[in-house]
């Protein structure tokens, strides 16, 4: 039977070569070219041709030391970290109400498909919605808050930095609470029920019991949450380039994918500097896959490996026992 | 079931913040579609109105008297994520298969590759991937927005753990007995198992191709080759400035298509973001 298994082993290569190959042109090819473009002079609509610097970190220096990418790169984590906090906050308290160790909540089932809702639209859509609905000087928000005698004359929310900065966070915000709340709820739901029923008999309250078991069990998946969230977040672009025109006042919308895009593909067509700047977008978010990459791989290869330690360990000592009664 | 220390008054609270929650994820598309029936000088002088009024079609010809395509942008939309959401299902089945089935030297390896590999940035690599395709003369072709996703690794992974769990590995055994070729068993016996982790997948796959606006953006220059996105980035210029009803209709629109899918699929799809989850 052996020798027949290992002959099907070559299936295993041939099945994968598709991925292989269409990672490597599509994924691969395009990080090392970025990277080379960064080292090199290379700019111009329609120009193909480029040469390698003598001062090979020019563009990396220019990159790094100018003012906009700074703030490029504030505004990222700024406009991230306004919109996280709060839907990880919101989501952590909605999954507590909704894992129902204490009540229930009627319509559930509704709830979630309403919050999750947003999160499947697309979100050029809703950068221009949102934009339409903050209108100035006739728009909903404006004739809303008039109304409601807030405000007595339209205001212009998006020539206030901090209303654009808000904007742009509280839509990250509304499009991902519903997400992250259903997975913390898959994660409080594949807890042990017996922890909470040990917990229940001696007489912990139910803030005790989210604060002593759910929590702390739910740890993996929250850093998980939040490093996916960051990263996706480095990346935002949607949201940005179409909720404020020209990046709202004092570039208060400019983040880092906004920025790298202007550079390469509005009007100055600096190739280079762009990919220099993706680099080191790049390399931020490796160092924070890695991290993703860690937590997935506690969970499923350390096992994998162990019991594969194990089999071999196995084998040998099956193959010195062999050996010894042959001898 | 006992009800514990749940009082009335924090039950209600609980209430009240999920319907406004609701509310607030129902309102702003609620405003679009009622404005998109109105006419610009009614929504000029009240911006929110729950009647609807009878301006729809009025609307439509002034929004697709100018750039705005929307049919060109659904189908061009629609090649391209059915498109990817094929190759990305029938590929990420097909490397999960030689993940699973085959007991290979580099399987371990592989594996760990992909899940190294899942959170690659596509934005950060698009100046190199850009420059790629120009050199290649594939600008304002399909080929780059959908060819990529052969290569999918968060699919492979999760159709990986999808198939240890449910393909019996003696269903392929019995079929090499009976001669099926590997290739021809994947086909025929191993992708009808896997149908409920390609729903599941599929959806995914093509929510996420739909709503893609950066590689589309810079790839696709020519406005007949306009995806969905960048048809509605259109609406945030200057040719649109007066006409709100046209602007709310024209965001109706690129929206319809998702709202039934969600509507019809949310089960679905709740139950994916769950079990997606999973691997966290």
């Amino acid at each position: 039977m052996r020798p027949k298994k290992l002959s099907y082993a070559k299936y295993g290569y041939i099945f994968s070569i598709p991925f292989v190959v269409a990672f490597c042109m599509f994924t691969l090819y395009p990080v090392i070219f970025t990277l080379v473009i960064g080292f090199t002079d290379f700019k111009g609509l329609g120009v193909t041709d480029f040469h390698f610097l003598s001062e090979p970190f020019k563009n990396f220096q220019q990159i790094l030391s100018s003012p906009s990418f700074k703030t490029a790169l504030k505004n990222t984590f700024v406009l991230w970290g306004l919109n996280f906090l709060p839907q990880i906050l919101l989501a952590l308290l909605l999954a507590a109400w909704f894992s129902g160790t204490l009540f229930k909540i009627k319509g559930q089932g509704f709830f979630k498909v309403v919050f999750y809702m947003p999160n499947i639209i697309t979100a050029a859509t809703i950068a221009i919605l949102f934009s339409t609905l903050f209108g100035y000087p006739m728009g909903p928000m404006n004739s809303l808050l008039q109304k409601l005698g807030i405000i007595d004359a339209p205001y212009n929310f998006f020539q206030n930095k901090w209303w654009a900065k808000g904007v742009v966070s509280f839509i990250q915000f509304w499009m991902w609470y519903g997400y992250t709340m259903i997975v913390l709820i898959s994660g409080i739901l594949g807890m042990n029920t017996e922890w909470f029923e040990a917990a229940e008999l001696d007489g912990a309250s139910g803030w005790q019991k989210f604060f002593y078991i759910t929590l702390p069990n739910l740890r993996t998946i929250l850093i998980y949450t939040l490093v996916t969230s960051l990263i996706g977040g480095l990346q935002m672009f949607d949201i940005p380039y179409l909720l404020v025109s020209k990046s709202g006042p004092n570039n208060a919308t400019l983040t880092a994918s906004v920025f790298i895009y202007n550079q390469a593909f509005s009007g100055s067509y600096m190739y280079n500097r762009a990919s220099a700047a993706s680099m080191i977008m790049f390399i931020i978010i490796c160092v924070l896959s890695a991290v993703v990459f860690y937590l997935m791989r506690d969970k499923y290869e350390a096992a994998a490996q162990k019991e594969l330690k194990r089999a071999a360990r196995q084998r040998l000592r099956e193959e010195k026992q062999k050996a010894r009664t042959g001898a | 079931m006992k009800k514990l220390n749940v009082s009335k008054g924090f039950l209600a609270m609980v209430y009240i913040v999920c319907i406004f929650l609701a509310a607030l994820s129902i309102m702003p598309f609620l405003i679009m579609v009622i404005n998109s029936t109105r006419s610009t000088v009614q929504i000029q002088q009240q911006a929110i109105s729950l009647i609807p009024s009878s301006h729809l079609i009025e609307n439509f010809k002034i929004l697709t008297g100018k750039a705005f395509n929307p049919m060109r942008g659904f189908l061009n939309s629609a090649i391209i994520s059915v498109g990817a959401t094929a190759c990305t299902v029938y590929f990420s089945s097909l490397t999960a298969h030689a993940l699973v089935v085959y007991n290979w030297k580099l399987r371990q390896p592989f594996f760990t590759f992909i899940l190294a590999v899942m959170m690659v940035p596509s934005q950060v690599i698009s100046i190199g991937f850009y420059q790629f395709m120009y050199r290649i003369h594939l600008t304002n072709s399909f080929l780059p927005l959908i060819l990529p996703a052969i290569a999918a690794p968060s699919t492979v992974f999760f159709m990986r753990q999808f198939m240890l769990s449910s393909l019996p590995l003696e269903i392929v055994e019995s079929a090499r007995i009976d001669g099926s070729r590997e290739f021809h068993t994947f086909n025929r016996i191993v992708l009808p198992i896997m149908k409920p982790a390609i729903a599941t997948q599929a959806i995914f796959s093509f929510v996420n191709s739909w709503n893609q606006l950066f590689l589309p953006l810079i790839l696709l220059t020519r406005q007949e080759k306009y995806t969905m996105p960048i048809m509605v980035s259109l609406l945030k210029g200057d040719i649109y400035k007066r006409e709100n009803g046209a602007i709310y209709l024209g965001l109706t629109l690129t929206v319809l298509p998702l709202f039934i899918v969600y509507f019809l699929l949310s089960k679905y799809i709740i139950a994916g973001v769950a079990l997606g989850s999973v691997k966290g």
